[in-house]
């Protein structure tokens, strides 16, 4: 299963910030829309970095005036990016090694969406279900 | 105004086709307690069951089984199936949303993707989905043609449709007539000259798509001998190292599998199925007649992405493959419904969770969505679209809890039957496709098939009795 089957059914939606912005505004963004990680992105429209909630903790640990950062003070810069076909079980591993749970996915240049490591997790577990399912309903007509 | 899901208001909804996708919606709207539903089921052939009829192999009696759990859904007092009845033809997104309260479109993915590589059009090269369709006796395909005088042929891809097709390509006439292959069909591929079936992908075994029992499958065929090069059975260090960390033991078991194919010795039987990797068609080269006669290849070397991935990538290394057929099987592509928002790029319906998106807006269309391979596009078994109409049915639920539903001038089950009736008086009810369903059965009975399609929709209103067509 690819990537792309996964951003197929997950809506339009990409929530982004710029740089220049406050993580107290960040943070109003995560929460309003029930999402773990913030898409930065430059006047043009191009990825600069992403914000996580991890981001955040790691600056609020360290500093108590962290919600008048600006994001590009905080955000991740060193961005993993996917594509479309990319392959659900490799993404998976490598978040696990590398310890990341989102990942932009560009498609010709640009930024369409977001898969996170429970968008990962579901669509793998669809996959066995359904597989299950498959041949369960084989094995009891075979019993019939 | 009354809510409905009530014996007095039901909740009416359409289903726009009747494959898997659009039986497991049905069967979890109906097992919601305290909400009654209506449900009625619209297929643009006479016949329910979409690719489990139309796509899965003749030879997979088995995996077709799984149609007596759509039964029972169907046996549903408050289902109805409208067969031959095709949305955007006979009745239009304004008639539905005159009807029902909620519309929910599970129409599949009708074609394929293309290659987009020179000679794609030459004659003798065609896509795999036609030739299912055509061997599975669809009534749009069944006058195709495929020249089977040819000896070699090529099928790009190493999905379960490419192997399904190689397979085919390969039954003896003996194993072919146990199936319920169309006629037509039958006849044609028990006199076929073909003698080697390429299957061809662009990256590893490890990253083959075809699952383990179709592969095991080939390898116990009457008459043909699967065979795969050593060299390209072997796994790059790449794929290698992916697959000793994930472990996972379908991988595994498919990779050896392919070594010992590579092992084998040829068995003496008609036919070869040769099954090549890391290689990409560059191009269908014909003759004077504009027939193909070959392909030629590159070879390619995996790479790893950013994310992860191993993805296929061209060397400079290129060979020519002498092929007078050829079936491109590069994906399954869903076809865009009249009015109905669509991402032309991924070809599903716009859609979030199975709520049908405004493209403007980007918020959900009241009232419409979408589930199985025209929601998420072509992946997964046929169960995988169980989960996947649950999403779907979750959202429909919760919006129908939140009043966020279509609110229908004619609600009543009698006005949509007699308006559907109206316009497309050659209706097919579940009754009648069940005894067409008998009559198929019988007449395969009397040759030792599972069943004899009826391969057209006149044949099959006559067969009912109905007399000549009056389309």
């Amino acid at each position: 299963m690819k990537v792309k089957t996964i951003l197929a059914s997950k809506g339009m939606t990409v929530v982004a910030a710029r740089p220049d912005q406050l993580i107290g505004e960040a943070i109003a963004l995560l929460s309003a829309h029930n999402i773990g990680l913030l898409v930065i992105v430059d006047g043009a429209g191009k990825l600069v970095g992403v914000l996580s909630e991890r981001d955040i903790v790691r600056e609020a640990a360290g500093n108590e005036a962290f919600l008048s950062q600006v994001i590009e003070q905080v955000m991740t810069k060193a961005v993993i990016t996917g594509t479309p076909q990319d392959d659900v079980r490799s993404v998976l591993q490598t978040m696990t090694d590398k310890r990341f749970r989102h990942l932009p996915i560009i498609d010709r240049g640009n930024l369409i969406g977001i898969v996170s490591i429970g968008d990962l997790v579901k669509a793998q577990l669809e996959e066995y279900e359904g597989e299950i399912d498959t041949l369960q309903s084989q094995v009891s007509k075979g019993s019939d | 105004m009354t809510q409905p899901g009530t014996a007095s208001t039901p909740l009416r909804v359409a289903i726009v086709g009747s494959g898997p996708a659009a039986f497991y919606a049905a069967e979890h709207l109906f097992k919601q307690l305290n909400l009654v539903v209506e449900i009625d089921m619209f297929d643009r052939l006479p016949t329910p069951y979409g690719l489990v009829r139309g796509g899965v192999a003749p030879d997979h009696q088995k995996i077709k089984s799984v149609t007596h759990a759509y039964e029972k859904i169907a046996d549903r007092p408050h289902f109805r199936f409208y067969g031959n009845v095709e949305f955007g033809k006979h009745i239009q997104l304004s008639d539905l949303r005159d009807h029902y309260h909620q519309i929910l479109y599970a129409t599949g993915a009708q074609t394929d993707r293309r290659m987009n590589i020179p000679g794609e059009e030459l004659k003798g090269s065609h896509p795999a989905t036609e030739f299912v369709a055509w061997y599975n006796g669809h009534p749009d395909f069944r006058d195709c043609h495929f020249d089977l005088s040819q000896e070699r042929v090529a099928v790009v891809g190493v999905g379960n449709v490419a192997i399904d097709v190689a397979r085919l390509l390969c039954l003896s006439p003996r194993e072919l007539a146990a199936t319920d292959i169309a006629n037509y069909a039958l006849d044609a591929l028990s006199h076929s000259k073909v003698k080697e079936v390429y299957l061809l992908g662009r990256r590893g075994p490890a990253q083959a798509a075809f699952t383990n029992p179709e592969l095991k499958e080939i390898g116990e065929l009457e008459d043909a001998d699967p065979v795969v090069l050593p060299e390209e059975a072997e796994l790059d260090p790449l794929s290698r190292a992916e697959m000793e960390k994930e472990g996972d033991r379908t991988t595994i078991r498919k990779v050896e599998l392919l070594q010992e194919y590579a092992r084998r010795t040829a068995g003496g039987k008609s036919r070869q199925l040769l099954i090549r990797f890391l290689v990409s068609p560059l191009e269908l080269i014909g003759d004077e007649a504009g027939q193909v006669v070959k392909m030629r290849l590159a070879k390619n070397v995996l790479v790893q992405s950013e994310a992860g991935s191993l993805s296929a990538k061209a060397t400079d290394q290129v060979e020519e493959l002498p092929v007078g057929l050829v079936f491109r099987s590069v994906g399954y592509r869903g076809v865009a419904l009249p009015e109905v928002p669509f991402h032309d790029r991924w070809g599903v319906v716009l859609n979030d969770r199975g709520r049908v998106l405004d493209p403007d807006s980007k918020g959900p269309r009241i009232g419409e969505y979408a589930t199985g391979w025209i929601k998420r596009g072509p992946s997964g078994v046929i169960g995988t679209n169980k989960p996947d109409a649950v999403e779907t049915v979750t959202c429909m639920l919760e919006d129908f809890a939140n009043g966020l539903t279509l609110h229908p001038a004619h609600p009543a089950g009698e006005a949509a039957d007699s308006l559907i009736r109206e316009r497309q008086p050659q209706t097919f009810s579940f009754a009648d496709w069940q005894r067409l369903d008998e009559m198929e059965v019988a007449r395969g009975e009397a040759q030792g098939r599972p069943r004899v399609k009826f391969v057209s929709v006149e044949e099959m209103w006559a067969a009912l009795g109905r007399g000549a067509s009056n389309k």
